[in-house]
């Protein structure tokens, strides 16, 4: 009797990989899958945190994948461990702060650690040629194999026809005629085949997966490490803070972060501790945190601008709550800013 | 039997799923743990973990902004 061969998925919780993972359990191999939490995910935390999503819960895709599939999968922080890949990626970056194949071949090598360790036979990803403009295209598909130390271990369920035959293709583990050949940017085949599987809930594939594709989170992280001198390091609160809020800097010292909705606000009243809070003690109004080392005016401004978002914005003078670190508070009145006095090279 | 109690407050989701898969690491079959969150992404995130990594909820509760999910270990 021949040996139940065992492969581990990359799970992103999208329909590609979701459809890999498919199509090698259906040639009888044993798969589980595996899903790395780099803490720019964008699944989870902004739908957690923002108040407006509560009518209508949002599942976690990967295990929504895992429990449609019938498979285990282990969900690894590597938030500690990305911090290289973000910083120094070694084939850049793609259109903002993401740093796409980087990324894949981190990803591809803990997988190739876990197989090791977990004594599993071989990896699959759902990756399709052409797909993605940085990471998945014909010559970066080699990259991501040697680099990562995956070699042919790695198979790409998906597009393999397209590919040289991988180490479980020519062993016979799994039957290269029954792979597939997709390539390019249309979604027709993938969703033919979720379609052929009674897949008709799966994530959509138009978004993105990461803030690090976005712009404007893009443009949040440089500010972040300009006003740090550089200083590329961050840890997980600050990529949580980037994710909530109106980002404001009026001086290179400190910026501000207005809450925009109720449930941003609950989540920032966690950081009171951590940072200088201001919210209008006459008016309702949203919960300000101030990052960075602000003055005495630096404050005043803010307090002008944390008034301009209440309900007293159009009022003569509003009065502000600002309360440092330690929980001690004091009151003072501003007259709110107009909506046309806040420089928009402010907005970060 | 044993009975541990996580603190994943503050965190969001899918951290909680993290921690609680980490600590169940840590036990043995039958063991219970008590996962207690802020995040209300748990109510589905962790007992869908538990479905696909055979283990067993027991209770969930939630009130002032905490969510409580006690889960017996499987085997």
């Amino acid at each position: 009797m021949s040996k139940q061969r065992k492969a581990v998925a990359l799970i992103s919780g999208g329909l590609d990989s979701m459809l890999a993972a498919k199509t090698i359990m259906e040639q009888g191999v044993h798969v589980e899958g595996i899903n790395f939490f780099t803490g720019f995910c964008v699944e989870g935390h902004t739908h957690a945190i923002k108040a407006q999503n509560k009518a209508k819960p949002k599942r976690n895709n990967s295990l929504w994948v895992a429990e449609q599939l019938g498979m285990k999968l282990h969900i690894v922080d590597v938030i500690d461990e990305y911090k290289d890949v973000l910083i120094n990626p070694k084939h850049g970056y793609g259109a903002h702060m993401n740093p796409c194949l980087d990324c894949k071949i981190f990803m591809v090598n803990k997988a190739k650690q876990w197989l090791v360790e977990n004594d599993f036979d071989f990896i699959i990803t759902g990756e399709v040629i052409g797909q993605r403009p940085m990471s998945q295209r014909k010559a970066t598909m080699p990259i991501v194999s040697r680099e990562s130390g995956a070699d042919d271990l790695l198979l790409r369920p998906l597009c393999a026809k397209n590919l040289p035959a991988t180490l479980p293709e020519r062993e016979g583990w799994v039957d290269r005629d029954k792979l597939h050949d997709f390539s390019g940017r249309s979604r027709k085949p993938q969703m033919a085949m979720a379609e052929g599987f009674g897949f008709d809930d799966y994530a959509q594939p138009a978004g993105g997966c990461c803030f690090l594709t976005d712009a404007s989170y893009s443009a949040k992280l440089v500010d972040l490490w300009k006003a740090r001198d550089g200083d590329k390091q961050y840890d997980l609160d600050d990529v949580m803070l980037l994710k909530v809020g109106r980002h404001i800097r009026p001086g290179q010292n400190y910026k501000i972060i207005v809450a925009r909705e109720e449930g941003e606000g609950r989540f920032m009243q966690g950081y009171k501790k951590e940072f200088i809070t201001l919210h209008c003690a006459s008016h309702a109004g949203p919960l300000v945190l101030v990052d960075g080392s602000p003055s005495a005016e630096d404050l005043f401004m803010a307090a002008r601008i944390t008034a301009r978002y209440g309900q007293g914005r159009d009022a003569e003078q509003v009065d502000v709550s600002i309360a440092d670190k330690d929980g001690s508070e004091r009151i003072i009145q501003v007259k709110p800013f107009a909506a046309d006095e806040i420089p928009q090279q402010w907005f970060i | 039997m044993s009975r541990e109690i996580l603190n994943a407050r503050r965190l969001l989701c899918p951290l909680p799923v993290i921690r609680t898969q980490d600590k169940v690491k840590q036990l043995k079959a039958g063991d219970q743990l008590e996962v207690i969150c802020t995040d209300p992404g748990v109510m589905q995130d962790i007992p869908a973990w538990c479905r696909i990594n055979g283990h067993k909820v027991l209770e969930t509760s939630s009130g002032d902004h905490e969510y409580i999910i006690i889960l017996e270990v499987g085997a």
